[in-house]
């Protein structure tokens, strides 16, 4: 008897230490702000996400990043927001790759000479750049943090027109994804396709790279997914725990981090690199 | 007229800026079950990407349905030779056969009744129920074939074009395989195309053989076309057809045996 009544009592005790925590959270707005970016973000990462493993385009997409990255760093430069930047490089990027067809979204050697070209010119930009190497820095390793309210508004309104778009050319795409040739022969716009998936996979990356960063992008953009696939037979249940996964890393990873003086990039990654360590091994197939 | 599904008239065809056959005459009948064959190389696959309008003639004319090949043709169900299904392809087998169903159209929406019951009768008509729910990735070889015959049957398509279905099974799955399309042939009154390596698993369902080789084309019924005469013809080199008592036939030419695929050759593209 008494030893129920004080397991309950400390329930409520956590529930209300829960609350509390959650509220002094919520009470600074470069929280409130944090969270609803990484809401909206974490969202459109997972639903893309899945697209990207199933076409086998993760190393495009740490490309766009990079390419993205240049773009920032070419904006800090010019003192316009960084993020306008990062948009306009990867999807310019972005729609180049996918002209070229959707194999060569697969040439590793290609991409990789380019990625590598991109990251080269951003350091110029941000060497050129006299002010602080702060930038840089979030720009390569997301600073969610910090983000305005005039970028969160801008964070939502690419993710709707990204979800939308997505939810026009779902079916095709995911077809396209299964298979191309026989896509194709039923006369289905398969380049269009390919390059419209890519400039929604770009403007997802550059969003994306606000919460973790150009070099741990894959962490919102790979890993769920194929923690997703390896649960999962049905796309709909599988961009569902995508989703999942990457909301719950985000937010753990951003509640974490207004007690603990570390980045959050690194509480989301570590705990997406978990979870999907936990399916790989762990979980019975 | 009504009967001649295909028609091909003084037919050359070129790859790359290469010439890979000309002076084709053929026909082929409404319901009829062809096969395809010939080394590597000799220009197979390009004869379907002709007939399924993605690759005009050099010269001539082909004429399917009484009309010029287009893309996108609902009238025809096509099977690849694939590379995409791996291990990382954990999609259930139903999905591929409703997108296959649905999968031109745009707008998201889950699946509708209309989509499920097409799905699920051409799921039964290759006898793969029991397959609806597994992953794709998890599939053999002969399993997969039965998959993507259904998921060119779930359109209801009056000609098929199936490329190489054969090529990665042992012969008894080859033969549970041609059965089975051979009942959808006889059964659906659906024009076969099949394009193989080997034709011994085939012979005894065949209507006709295209044989292509050495830049020509050979068509006819089997017991007509492979023959060491006819092909000596067509290759325009001594060619013996050796036959064993179980019926089972090797083409012997001056390039060695054609009777086994040359597996590094596979996925040419011709």
């Amino acid at each position: 008897m008494e030893s129920r009544r004080n397991r309950a009592g400390m329930k409520t005790m956590i529930n209300i230490n829960l609350f509390s925590a959650l509220e002094s959270v919520f009470r600074y707005s470069f929280m409130q702000h944090a969270f609803e970016a990484g809401t909206v973000i974490a969202i459109v990462a997972g639903i893309i996400g899945y697209l990207v493993v199933l076409r086998r385009t993760s190393f495009a997409a740490h490309a766009y990043a990079e390419i993205g990255f240049a773009g920032a760093a070419g904006s800090v430069l010019l003192g316009i927001n960084p993020l306008i930047g990062l948009l306009s490089a990867s999807i310019i990027g972005g729609s180049a790759i996918a002209v070229l067809g959707r194999s060569a979204s697969q040439r590793d050697v290609e991409i990789g000479s380019v990625l590598a070209f991109a990251l080269g010119l951003g350091l110029l930009f941000i060497s050129l750049y006299t002010g602080y190497a702060t930038e840089a820095y979030s720009i390569l390793f997301g600073e969610i943090l910090g983000i305005s309210s005039g970028s969160v508004l801008l964070t939502l309104a690419v993710s709707l027109i990204i979800l939308a778009a997505a939810a026009v050319v779902y079916r095709p795409i995911l077809f396209d994804s299964l298979d191309e040739e026989v896509a194709e022969a039923k006369g289905m716009p398969t380049l269009l396709l390919g390059v419209i998936f890519m400039v929604l996979l770009a403007a997802a990356v550059s969003i994306a790279i606000q919460v973790v960063g150009v070099l741990l992008i894959f962490a919102l953009m790979v890993t769920p997914a194929a923690i997703a696939i390896r649960l999962t037979k049905k796309p709909v249940y599988a961009i569902a725990i995508s989703v999942l996964v990457a909301l719950l890393a985000t937010w753990i990873g951003l509640f974490i981090s207004f007690y603990e003086p570390y980045p959050v990039s690194f509480f989301i990654t570590s705990i997406v690199f978990a979870s999907y360590l936990f399916v790989r091994f762990v979980y019975p197939k | 007229m009504q009967s001649e599904i295909v028609v091909a008239k003084d037919l050359a065809v070129s790859y790359k800026n290469k010439s890979v056959w000309k002076n084709a005459n053929f026909s082929v009948r409404r319901g009829e079950f062809v096969a395809v064959i010939g080394p590597n190389g000799a220009g197979k696959t390009t004869l379907f990407r002709m007939l399924l309008g993605l690759q005009k003639p050099d010269k001539g004319t082909i004429k399917i349905f009484d009309a010029d090949p287009r893309r996108g043709n609902p009238k025809i169900g096509y099977v690849p030779q694939r590379h995409t299904i791996d291990n990382d392809t954990n999609i259930e087998c139903v999905e591929l056969v409703r997108l296959a169903f649905s999968g031109n159209r745009w707008g998201f929406s889950l699946s509708s009744r209309k989509e499920k019951k097409a799905a699920d009768e051409a799921l039964a008509a290759v006898g793969a129920t029991e397959l609806a729910n597994k992953s794709l990735a998890s599939l053999s070889g002969g399993e997969l074939q039965r998959i993507f015959l259904a998921e060119a049957l779930v359109s209801n398509p009056e000609m098929l074009l199936l490329d190489e279905p054969l090529s990665n099974l042992d012969i008894r799955r080859a033969k549970e395989l041609v059965e089975l399309i051979n009942g959808i042939v006889s059964s659906r009154k659906v024009t076969t195309f099949l394009v193989a390596h080997d034709i011994n698993p085939l012979i005894q369902s065949l209507d006709k053989v295209i044989y292509i080789a050495n830049g020509r084309v050979a068509i006819g019924k089997p017991e007509e076309v492979l023959t060491s005469e006819s092909l000596t013809r067509l290759y325009g080199t001594h060619v013996e057809v050796l036959k064993d008592s179980m019926g089972h036939i090797l083409i012997h030419t001056l390039y060695g045996i054609q009777e086994e695929p040359r597996r590094d050759e596979d996925h040419d593209k011709y």
